[in-house]
């Protein structure tokens, strides 16, 4: 044996070249033995079928679509409502995890078994399982367009979905704008001010409720001094079903129903080991100096906590967003249903479109989790 | 890791997808079994029983093949795919045939790598509503919510004729028929739309069948036909003509009953070349003598597969229509076994 084989290094590195090579080579074959045969069969390949007309409709699309529009803009819209519904996934399983992740470790017996039953129940059902029901159950329990159930006029429900006014902005509107971001600068100023002055005089001022007298006020003002630009379009019922307004479909609030439910269990969870890691001297130390239990949890507890628990929480909201592709089953238009699902039916390219989908999952995943990770690095406590 | 396991299911998919198969008829023959795709559920066409028995009218095209090539119309082993699902199926080899009421149309015959062989329903796409709507013409159905199976020539047709009489629709589109009837029955949408014989099948399938109707416009061609994969061509003659038996047969008056009798004693040349009694039919196909005799022996002829799963006795009540013999009238239609 060579002198040079002995030296392990050397050998390890040896391996780690072998193993890329038979591995790009094991996918080089694949791709041609791929190609080979979809020539063989007569298989139109290529990505030119993404300028042909799509020929179908899709019920829900945040931009306009049309049967006459091309496959393409099925994957706009197909990926627009996939992250519609993740976003809201994520904003509701977010705020449901960190109410029922408390109250897991609530000393109130009732309040700590509802959480403990909530977490159980809902963690270990499928979450496909959980969506079809959802769905079925919205739909067997909402009445017919004709019955609805009517608010005021204004708001519809019955089994098309949730019907409700939709605002319309007219010229002066961004005036309202204009005053929600000046409300916004106005409280990180009055925050840091009030936080320097209690560093100072040891005096606290009420930043919360100035806050929300701000941010409602100043929009408010603006709305009133612009002329009134903002009108609402209400819902009517006009033939087979209601026209204008704003409307949430069945399928759209039985998935996010289902998304947040299900994920929400996994975050509080992550929140709730993540309290418990606090070590307890924090809380003693809290309460000596004269807290409540609500500042203890808001000031003392929960900074730490969420720290611990940020890196599994990133993981749950990877998982809600691809779980949204289960959307499938009830026929919500998000990416697979619609592009990997009936574009892909319709053109036959099953290579290319799945190629395409697995991609966008791939980056959207890696982006939310880069800026995750990017705040979570911020949020760590810095060792020095 | 993620990155990883995703690379993986990617080269997975791409392999998956195009397995090579040799001869499908030495394949079929070497496994003993045919592998047929069929629909998830449509009865008259195909639909497993209490007992898990697939019957129905694709179902016999799949079990007349399996007794031309193996002799037994029992060596079927049935793949229930939905729409989406049924073309890579075959592509990919996991089935020797699709026979799932699939619309023969130009842009799958030629992109699709795949073959249709003959038509075995003559269909058209309709609509169906509750009474209580109080439609009575297709043409009122401007701003209706429509409920339809993802990925048909269904879905496309349906765009096109609101597209072309000026009607706006809402289409609310699942992957199974199940879920389409399931949507429909909830009140999820005003109308249900597909071939016509499965706007039979599927109000067969609801609670309260009198509380619907299946307006009168037909709106489309949908010649359904089984299909096999492209570039074999052995295989897609012995599909093709495993058809056309079913069809001489009719025509003949040759059914599973008197076969025998017509294999014993009948005169007419055609039939003696059908039933193996003179000439190569089979041995020109690769196949055992009497091929066809076994197909109509044990499955029946065309008419008489028509009248078991949709015909007028039925729960379907489907009249032979476009599918009548073209001797009564009909299209179907069969060369000569010559």
């Amino acid at each position: 044996m060579p002198s040079f084989l002995r030296d392990e290094k050397i050998r390890g590195i040896l391996y780690q070249i072998i193993a890329i090579t038979l591995f790009v080579g094991f996918l080089f074959y694949i791709a041609q033995n791929t190609a080979h045969n979809i020539e063989q069969r007569g298989i139109k390949t290529g990505f030119a079928f993404l300028h042909d007309t799509a020929g179908f409709d899709i019920t829900e699309s945040p931009i306009p679509f049309t049967p006459a529009s091309t496959h393409l803009k099925v994957f706009e819209v197909g990926l627009l409502n996939t992250l519609i519904v993740s976003f809201w996934g994520i904003v509701f399983s977010s705020l449901i995890g960190l109410l029922i992740g408390i109250w897991r470790l609530s000393p109130n017996w009732l309040i700590n078994r509802i959480a403990a039953a909530y977490i159980e129940t809902f963690r270990n059902i499928p979450v496909l399982l959980q969506i079809l029901f959802w769905y079925n159950v919205v739909l067997a329990t909402l009445p017919s367009t004709r019955h609805s159930l009517n608010f005021f006029n204004a708001v519809f429900i019955n089994n098309r979905g949730f019907f409700m006014p939709k605002l319309v902005f007219q010229d002066g509107a961004w005036m309202i704008g204009a005053a929600i971001v000046a409300a916004i600068i106005g409280i990180i100023f009055v925050h840091r001010w009030a936080k320097k002055r209690q560093e100072e005089t040891g005096e606290q001022f009420p930043v919360f409720l100035t806050g929300i007298i701000l941010l409602i006020g100043l929009p408010l003002l603006a709305y009133l001094i612009a002329g009134r630009p903002v009108t609402a379009v209400y819902p009517e019922l006009h033939g087979f079903n209601f026209r204008g307004g704003k409307t949430f479909t069945p399928e759209f609030l039985a998935l996010l129903f289902a998304l947040s439910i299900y994920t929400a269990t996994f975050i509080a969870e992550a929140i709730r080991s993540g309290i418990e890691a606090v070590p307890k001297g924090q809380k003693e130390a809290a309460t000596s100096l004269g807290l409540s239990p609500l500042q203890q949890l808001r000031l003392v507890i929960l900074p730490q906590a969420v720290r611990i628990a940020i890196p599994s929480i990133i993981n749950q909201y990877l998982n809600l967003i691809k779980n949204s592709s289960l959307a499938a089953a009830i026929g919500y238009p998000e990416l697979v249903t619609i592009f990997a699902g009936t574009s892909l039916n319709q053109t036959g390219q099953a290579l290319e479109i799945l190629l395409i989908t697995m991609l966008t999952y791939l980056l959207i995943s890696l982006i939310v989790s880069l800026i995750l990770n990017w705040f979570n690095a911020k949020m760590k406590i810095k060792e020095r | 890791m993620m990155k990883k396991l995703l690379k993986l299911s990617a080269v997975a998919a791409l392999a998956t997808a195009t397995l090579a198969t040799a001869g499908t008829l030495d394949d079929v023959k070497k496994a003993g079994i045919l592998k047929c795709g069929v629909n998830t559920g449509l009865p008259g066409f195909s639909e497993a029983d209490s007992k898990g028995q697939w019957r129905g009218l694709d179902v016999d095209y799949c079990r007349a093949l399996a007794a031309v090539v193996l002799g037994d119309a029992s060596k079927v082993k049935y793949v229930p795919l939905n729409a989406k699902e049924r073309f890579t199926a075959l592509q990919s080899g996991e089935i020797d045939v699709l026979s799932r009421n699939t619309t023969n149309t130009e842009t799958r015959d030629t992109s699709l790598g795949i073959n249709f062989t003959g038509v075995m329903y003559y269909d058209g796409q309709g609509f169906m509503v509750p009474k209580s709507l109080g439609v009575k013409s297709a043409k009122e159905l401007d701003g209706a919510t429509v409920c339809i199976q993802a990925g048909t020539t269904t879905e496309l047709n349906l765009a096109d004729y609101f597209r072309a009489n000026h009607m706006k629709f809402k289409a609310i589109t699942f992957d199974t028929n199940d879920q389409v009837t399931k949507a429909f029955e909830a009140g999820r949408c005003d109308v249900l739309t597909t071939d016509a014989s499965g706007l039979y099948a599927t109000r067969t399938k609801l609670a309260n069948p009198e509380k619907y109707v299946v307006l009168p416009e037909i709106i489309s061609k949908e010649p359904l036909a089984p299909a096999v994969r492209h570039g074999d061509d052995q295989w897609f003659d012995i599909a093709k003509w495993t058809r056309n038996a079913l069809l001489t047969a009719e025509e003949k008056g040759i059914t599973m009953a008197n076969v025998d009798e017509a294999k014993a004693k009948s005169t007419d040349p055609e039939v003696k070349r059908l039933l193996s009694v003179e000439g190569k039919m089979c041995d020109n196909l690769k196949l055992e003598k009497g091929c066809f005799y076994n197909a109509i022996k044990q499955v029946g002829n065309y008419g008489e597969i028509f009248e078991r799963n949709v015909g007028v006795k039925t729960p379907l009540k489907i009249q032979r229509g476009l599918n009548a013999l073209w001797t009564q009238g009909g299209l179907q239609y069969s060369p000569p076994f010559r």
